[in-house]
């Protein structure tokens, strides 16, 4: 057994190094303003977002239906902290924080992306944890319901704030109170489903001003975004806490029996798990340009949801792989490949606007003939599949205490 | 001898139900003591009530000299309280070998970024863990070749090894069994019994078991405290309680005659 471990651990290494160069050397098959280019600059970012929700729902078996809230979140720090949203910043000066042209010449509030990431990542944590606590008490579905309603919170809020005015405090009667910071005339949360747009190109050191046109540095971007997420999801599957993740999902009682704080430990799980979609959302706003209200609805819970479920809950390669398949689907399948197909038949209207049904028609498809996901996790075919189905060696088995077993 | 663990007439309601009333007990470091009485006595209760799973609706638990009625399970495991369960609860999917490291947990120190730095002492603490891990299965009588199989494929007395193990890789002081010999035959109840006792003079761990096996009883324990509807009916050295009049009494019922 312990020589199938260590196999196990090097195929996991070879598939590593494998799947790097193959994703570094992509790009250069293609132009550069390529659409693939942008369909794969997508996929990467919704990797990053799998792979958080996946440490939530698949190690720690917190089923989280609000994860647009982090994508949320994320894209407006990355619109606040970049772009010319509170243009009444410094009496319309603008605040500069380690950026270069053009953005360091406009007004708003301009700061590195690196910082925003950082930003973003602190403000999902938080966000992630808040959401969590009042579920610490809940199982299952009520989890569910519980973490839907703040999903959908957040996208209330991100749609209806540009009537919450922030900074600049008004009143009927006075107008703007006198001695408060002004942060523009608007001086709102959001701009609703108007969008804060243009928000500033991702800007690193060493390296030229990104463009819209030249994706390849975009997608180089994300794709250190998504190797960084990938490892730390590797290195805290095989940790001390990825194992008492694991063991809270399978025996909460026995879990705290043994030594496991489960409201510590569970809330590690929302604050990591939000940071990666907060990762991701700052991406998103910047690459996007918009960061938009209508972007945050619902069916984009479902939509992560769905990538890490037919690729394999908990299985970090088989969230990979659910994540670029669902994200080509979307991007490129049903719009450029597809989409015509209605009408050929002579019916009134595009495949697109099916988009989601067909995702859930994979889900169903995917729920009836492999249960476990595409590629899934040893623990997961264990479950479903009842035990001794993954392993081989001869211990002697006892069917009455299987059943007795606890789930 | 000192006293470990204490518990001032603890009781414990479920609605009309009183599971447990006003129950006075001591455990003094080194015994091998245990609760006996017929089912729904309420010895189930009484350990859930130790190791943090229910709080006592009434009267107080106390391990060494510090009161506990009202701290976390995973609080008084770290503290040195460590229990198996009735019908055992193995994590199914994980190895022997990952269910006894998890009873390292409160042992442990790495946090989220050591983890995911993976630095030396991280590492290293991950190595002792599971060496520690291994030596405690062997320990514990679980074959070599069984140590990375999945716990739910293991059988019945193997998992019952693996738990034991797993309680007593947190290093506890007091180790609390729920019916360690349920299910067993009398070749396995017996290999058990002399591993209890063995486990005591090697780690200087204090014993409390649950159990109905009267053979095991009579024959490990040190002292035996009966229960009867929650209420503690008879205390002592095993030769006196089996000859309690209000022991047989429960067990058996009224006299024949009269019924």
């Amino acid at each position: 057994m312990s020589r199938l471990r260590s196999i196990a651990l090097g195929s996991d290494r070879a598939i590593a190094i494998a799947v790097i160069i193959g994703a570094i050397a992509l790009p250069f098959f293609f132009e550069s303003g390529s659409p693939f280019i942008d369909d794969a600059v997508l996929a990467l970012a919704f990797v990053v977002m799998a792979l958080g929700l996946n440490i939530i729902v698949g190690f720690a078996g917190l089923l989280d239906l609000g994860y647009v809230a982090f994508f949320a979140i994320g894209a407006y720090t990355m619109g606040w902290l970049g772009s010319n949203f509170f243009f009444g910043v410094n009496d319309g000066d603008g605040l500069h924080i380690l950026v270069s042209d053009p953005a360091a010449t406009l007004p708003g509030v301009h700061v590195n992306f690196l910082l925003v990431i950082v930003v973003a990542v602190v403000l999902t944590t938080v966000a992630g944890m808040a959401i969590g606590l009042p579920t610490l008490r809940l199982r299952g579905d009520y989890i569910a319901v519980v973490t839907l309603a703040f999903g959908e919170i957040i996208g209330r809020v991100a749609t209806n704030g540009d009537q919450i005015r922030i900074g600049g405090i008004w009143d009927a009667t006075l107008g703007r109170v006198p001695g408060v910071a002004d942060l523009g005339s608007e001086a709102v949360l959001t701009r609703g489903k108007q969008g804060i747009t243009p928000v500033d190109k991702v800007d690193l050191p060493f390296v030229d001003q990104f463009t819209s046109l030249d994706l390849r540095s975009w997608y180089f971007v994300a794709l250190g975004l998504a190797l960084i997420v990938l490892f730390v999801n590797f290195r805290l599957r095989d940790s001390r806490l990825g194992r008492a993740w694991i063991a809270l999902r399978e025996d909460e009682v026995a879990a705290s029996s043994m030594g496991i704080p489960i409201v510590r430990t569970k809330l590690m799980a929302y604050g990591t798990g939000a940071a990666f979609g907060g990762i991701s959302g700052a991406f998103l706003g910047s690459y996007v340009n918009t960061v938009n209200a209508d972007q945050f609805q619902f069916s984009f819970s479902i939509f992560i949801l769905a990538m890490v479920i037919l690729g394999g809950l908990g299985s970090i390669w088989g969230v990979v792989v659910g994540a670029v398949a669902l994200s080509f689907i979307n991007s490129y399948l049903i719009p450029d490949v597809l989409n015509g197909i209605p009408r050929d038949i002579g019916l009134d209207f595009d495949l697109t606007q099916l988009s989601y049904g067909i995702f859930g028609f994979l889900l169903v498809i995917i729920m009836v003939l492999r249960p476990e996901g595409m590629v899934p996790e040893r623990r997961r075919r264990l479950e479903l599949h009842g035990v001794g189905a993954g392993e081989t060696a001869g211990a002697g088995t006892d069917v009455e205490l299987q059943e007795e077993a606890p789930r | 001898m000192k006293t470990l663990l204490i518990t001032d007439s603890v009781t414990k309601r479920f609605g009309g139900l009183v599971a447990v009333d006003g129950l006075d007990f001591e455990l003094a470091e080194g015994q091998i003591a245990s609760v006996i009485g017929p089912n729904g006595a309420g010895k189930t209760t009484f350990f859930n009530m130790l190791t943090g799973l229910y709080r006592p609706s009434a009267g107080s638990v106390s391990y060494g000299g510090r009161e506990i009625s009202r701290a976390r399970p995973d609080r008084i495991n770290a503290m040195g309280i460590a229990r198996t369960f009735q019908n055992i609860r193995l994590f199914p999917t994980m190895s022997a070998l990952e269910n006894v490291m998890i009873g390292q947990h409160a042992r442990m120190n790495a946090g989220l970024f050591g983890s995911i730095l993976r630095l030396p002492k991280v590492r290293a603490e991950e190595r002792r863990v599971r060496d520690t891990a291994r030596e405690t299965l062997a320990y514990a009588g679980l074959a070599d070749r069984l140590v990375e199989q999945t716990a739910a494929n293991l059988s019945y007395g193997d998992q019952r090894r693996v738990e034991i193990a797993r309680a007593l890789a947190s290093e506890p002081s007091v180790l609390l069994l729920d019916e360690p010999t349920a299910g067993m035959n009398p070749l396995e109840s017996e290999a058990l019994t002399a591993f209890i006792r063995k486990a005591r003079d090697d780690l200087g761990v204090t014993i409390l078991l649950i159990e109905h096996d009267m053979k095991v009883v009579m024959g490990v324990s040190e002292r035996i405290t009966v229960l009867d509807h929650g209420v503690k009916i008879a205390e002592g050295a095993p030769d006196a309680v089996r000859d309690d009049a209000r022991v047989i009494e429960a067990y058996l019922g009224t006299g024949a005659g009269e019924g």
